[in-house]
């Protein structure tokens, strides 16, 4: 069986306990194309369908084809789609564009917070109306119990340690120094009243992996990871003001796989584009042990 | 496309394992450029000594400790093959993050100092190998500088790990002398060991090999879920699962145990793929089957023609513990086997082992402690269907859940004969022999707009039950559900007439036809409410055996101090007052 196939396995097979042990399930879906891969890997599992919501954190700095792109792709898919945002944090001006944040603690409030308030229901919920195509104030604020995310074990340090089944506390954080054991297949799925759990069914991939899956099954990715005439392209997506193309002429996913295989970045963090990863040693780790995706 | 092999780093801490994968990293250019002079830089501002580890230790207070706290996994190639290496910690603390990284290897690369020799993880590590069923094993004797690259003490290393890991039934695939502080053998022959000709690490990985998938053992499938989408305008009723051994195709008839029912291979359900004819290990997959049956997560599927698997509740296990808490004796637990989870608890535990001695203790303990390696009979609340560690390597493993978290796992050696066994082939037999109607349990709940549930109002001789359960019959029977109440008395004349009176002999029987009638009743759809005295755990596991009801609601007369099993809903005080039956009304509504 080729390695591909290997992948697509184990990560279905992940989903769909997921599906079966969280009565309260949700998937993160940042628009980028790790998530997007697993949105498509969950049609595979659940045969075309999606049975859980999806959450998008939305920072209100997201470019704007990545809003346009999600709205399409949840209206033609029939997705249970739903957004978050630190509606404070933006009236206030309590933000890095506003120039009153450093980046990090930017992300902290757009994104951790936001995210930690929008999974527990202590924030709103803006769930999208099939028929109006307008989103609405959720009355379900039901916390989640079971989070499906897409990292990937290989896009930095911090990453390299987690679970496929990883559990978050009350305060929505991350012990990494005492994690439950996982083997023959067998996760955490069992947890305390107000504790949750987050899904990672993509552990195992790599960046080169996702572009070869999105080849082969043809997945629509959103435009700003090609080359359309600058001569740059996005790498890894976020919000505006923090985040840089990299030089590249790729147009298509050939051109990227053909890229990634011929070492064009491999002395380059994938993350090298996204400015808030840099500002202090281990950044990214406080920020996701704080429950930063 | 080739596949990628995963690789587990183990040994004893301090012996150097994530110094040896820091170097294979930087001796093949597997490394980002300027991490290593970052890395560097990062050490001279602390002043401490550069290591090839430190590259692993992504996290801050990993390089704040000096040793390995979890599972680091990272990507490497070479022109043969894709490794995912994992590095494990060998501190004793962290043995359930060395169990988490090394299940998901496919080989092991083992290292022991060859200046500090064999030490208590070495040994504890290979045994959790050979637990983990663990095949392949590369022993890298390291820091081979600090003993002046001496082959004779190489070879007494060898020599005495050999003689350990033959008495655990493992093997090294070889031994090499090596340094990773000094690169030697790792990714280039060292010419300061001119008398070892063999591989070296970076060789040694592309000389091992990704175990086959298990097509040729008997198909076994155990029950991941039961989907069906109707709000999504999809009739299809797909039953998933991972093949964990074998193959199957369209038209196989499979029996599901332990309920033993069957049916025949309809279709293989699958998305933006061509239709499959057949599949095979270890592919998860969705399938329906030309009758409804109704089956439940945790159910093994079996190809009626393959080798029988065991249904048992009693089974002698070797487990290893890493909770925090000691395994105690006849304490609660719960056991996850392929998809199903189950009550347990140790009755006995017939020995102890010291996994880096290999003494075997007859065991007086009365629990199991931390780290510890043992032999025990453990019962399970209901039989399970499991093969045997001889015989399957996966459907007879299994992990034990203490305070919400894996705490420890085992394998399947045999099972022992359990008293309720006899009842439960009688079930299964009568599962098999089953003629079905053509109308579905679900067609049925759509038309009565509820699904079958079952009511169960027992407690102490004097309780009022039988005034109880008629008065929940009558207000579901007004909320216009199809509702029945059957109180035992109405069994034993009749059904029971060819039984003398209670015996505890005779108990069990009048139990088990109560059960058999309850499940008929339940199989037509009804909500049914029945009366019996003072029912126990066991006599009520009986009957949710008999009817495959998972969860009965269970109302107990009575004052809650008096009560012998787990219910929903005491009934103590105001048993005619209307508010009180409106409570249970409403809580079981609520819940069915």
């Amino acid at each position: 069986m080729d390695h591909l196939t290997d992948l697509e396995n184990k990560s279905i097979y992940i989903l769909r306990e997921a599906y079966n042990q969280f009565k309260n399930l949700c998937m993160l879906w940042s628009i980028g194309k790790d998530s997007t891969v697993l949105l498509w890997l969950t049609r595979k599992a659940f045969f075309s369908h999606v049975p859980f919501p999806l959450v998008h954190i939305d920072t209100a700095y997201k470019i704007p084809e990545m809003i346009e792109y999600r709205d399409r792709l949840a209206l033609k898919w029939n997705l249970s789609m739903i957004y978050g945002q630190n509606a404070d944090a933006l009236a206030n001006k309590q933000t890095y564009p506003d120039g009153t944040l450093s980046r990090v603690e930017c992300c902290r409030r757009l994104k951790s917070e936001a995210l930690r308030h929008t999974l527990s229901g202590t924030g709103p919920r803006y769930r999208l109306n099939h028929i109006s195509k307008k989103y609405e104030l959720d009355s379900d604020l039901t916390p989640y119990t079971g989070v499906v995310v897409g990292v990937r074990s290989d896009e930095e340090g911090s990453r390299s340690k987690e679970r496929y089944f990883s559990p978050r506390d009350m305060n929505h954080d991350w012990d990494i120094d005492d994690q439950p054991p996982e083997f023959w297949n067998q996760w955490k799925t069992d947890f305390a009243p107000n504790t949750h759990v987050r899904i990672h069914p993509l552990l195992d991939w790599t960046e080169l992996d996702i572009w070869k899956y999105i080849k082969r099954e043809r997945i629509e990715t959103v435009s700003l990871y090609y080359d359309t005439g600058s001569g740059k392209r996005y790498r890894s997506l976020g919000c505006w003001p923090c985040t840089y193309p990299v030089e590249s002429t790729a147009k298509t996913v050939n051109d990227i796989i053909k890229e990634l295989e011929t070492g064009k970045f491999s002395n380059i963090a994938e993350r090298s584009g996204r400015a808030q990863d840099k500002e202090d040693e281990g950044g990214l780790e406080t920020l996701r042990k704080e429950g930063y995706m | 496309m080739e596949s990628c092999a995963n690789i587990a780093i183990v040994g004893h801490v301090d012996h150097g394992k994530s110094t040896i994968i820091g170097r294979l990293l930087a001796d093949t250019q597997s490394l980002p450029s300027g991490k290593l002079e970052q890395i560097k830089e990062f050490c001279k501002k602390k002043s401490r000594p550069f290591e090839y580890a430190f590259l692993l230790d992504a996290l801050k207070n990993e390089q704040a400790q000096g040793i390995t706290i979890d599972i680091a996994r990272c990507f490497f190639e070479t022109e043969k093959s894709k490794y995912l290496i994992l590095d494990t910690p060998g501190h004793i603390e962290f043995l359930k993050n060395m169990v988490t990284g090394a299940a998901n290897a496919d080989a092991a690369l083992l290292v022991i100092d060859a200046k500090e020799g064999i030490q208590e993880n070495s040994k504890r590590h290979a045994y959790m190998l050979s637990m983990l069923n663990i095949k392949q094993l590369v022993v890298l004797v390291n820091k081979m500088d600090l003993i002046a690259y001496d082959e004779a003490v190489f070879n007494e290393i060898v020599e005495k790990y050999n003689r350990f890991l033959k008495n655990i039934n493992l093997s090294a695939k070889m031994f090499i002398p090596v340094s990773g502080m000094q690169g030697d053998n790792i990714a280039l022959q060292s010419p300061l060991l001119p008398w070892y000709r063999g591989s070296t690490v970076l060789q040694s990985l592309d000389q091992l090999e990704k175990p086959a998938p298990l097509i040729s053992k008997p198909f076994r499938l155990p029950v991941q879920d039961i989907y069906k989408f109707t709000a999504g305008g999809d009739d299809r009723r797909i039953v998933t699962g991972r093949i964990e051994s074998g193959q199957i195709s369209i038209g196989d008839r499979l029996t599901f145990y332990p309920s033993g029912k069957s049916s025949y291979v309809k279709t293989l359900e699958s998305f933006n793929t061509q239709i499959n004819e057949q599949s095979h290990a270890p592919t998860p997959i969705g399938f329906t089957l030309t009758e409804q049956l109704y089956i439940k997560r945790g159910e093994v599927a079996v190809k009626s023609s393959d080798s029988k698997i065991h249904i048992s509740s009693r089974l002698v296990v070797s487990l290893f513990w890493l909770g925090r808490q000691p395994l105690q004796l006849n304490k609660e637990y719960w056991l996850k086997i392929g998809t199903s989870k189950i009550k347990m608890s140790v009755e006995k535990i017939i020995s102890v082992i010291n996994a880096a001695t290999l003494d075997y203790h007859q065991s007086k303990n009365t629990c199991i402690n931390r780290h510890d390696v043992a032999e025990c009979v453990i019962c399970l609340n209901s039989p399970i269907a499991c093969d045997f560690s001889h015989e399957h390597p996966v459907t007879s493993r299994f992990v034990i859940i203490d305070d919400y978290n894996i705490a420890g796992g085992g394998i399947i050696q045999k099972d022992l004969p359990n008293l309720a066994e006899k009842t439960l082939s009688q079930i299964r037999k009568r599962n098999i022999l089953w003629i079905k109607s053509d109308i579905s349990r679900e067609e049925r709940s759509l038309k009565y707009q509820h699904a079958p549930a079952l009511i169960i109002v027992t407690g102490k001789k004097q309780a009022n039950r039988q005034y109880f359960a008629k008065k929940i019959e009558r207000a579901l029977f007004n909320l216009n559900k199809k509702v029945y109440y059957l109180g035992i008395g109405n069994i034993i004349h009749g059904v029971d007439a060819d039984i003398n009176q209670q015996t505890r002999k005779t108990r069990h029987e009048h139990l088990r036809r109560f059960a058999e009638v309850l499940n008929i009743l339940l199989d037509a759809g009804h909500i049914v409410v029945v009366t019996a005295i003072e029912l126990d755990e066991k006599a009520v596991d009986l009957i949710k055996i008999t009817t495959s009801c998972d969860k009965p609601y269970i109302v107990w007369m009575g004052a809650s101090s008096e009560q012998s099993l787990n219910v929903n809903t005491c009934v103590e005080k105001e048993i005619k007052h209307p508010d009180t039956l409106n409570k249970v009304i409403k809580d079981f509504t609520h819940l069915c």
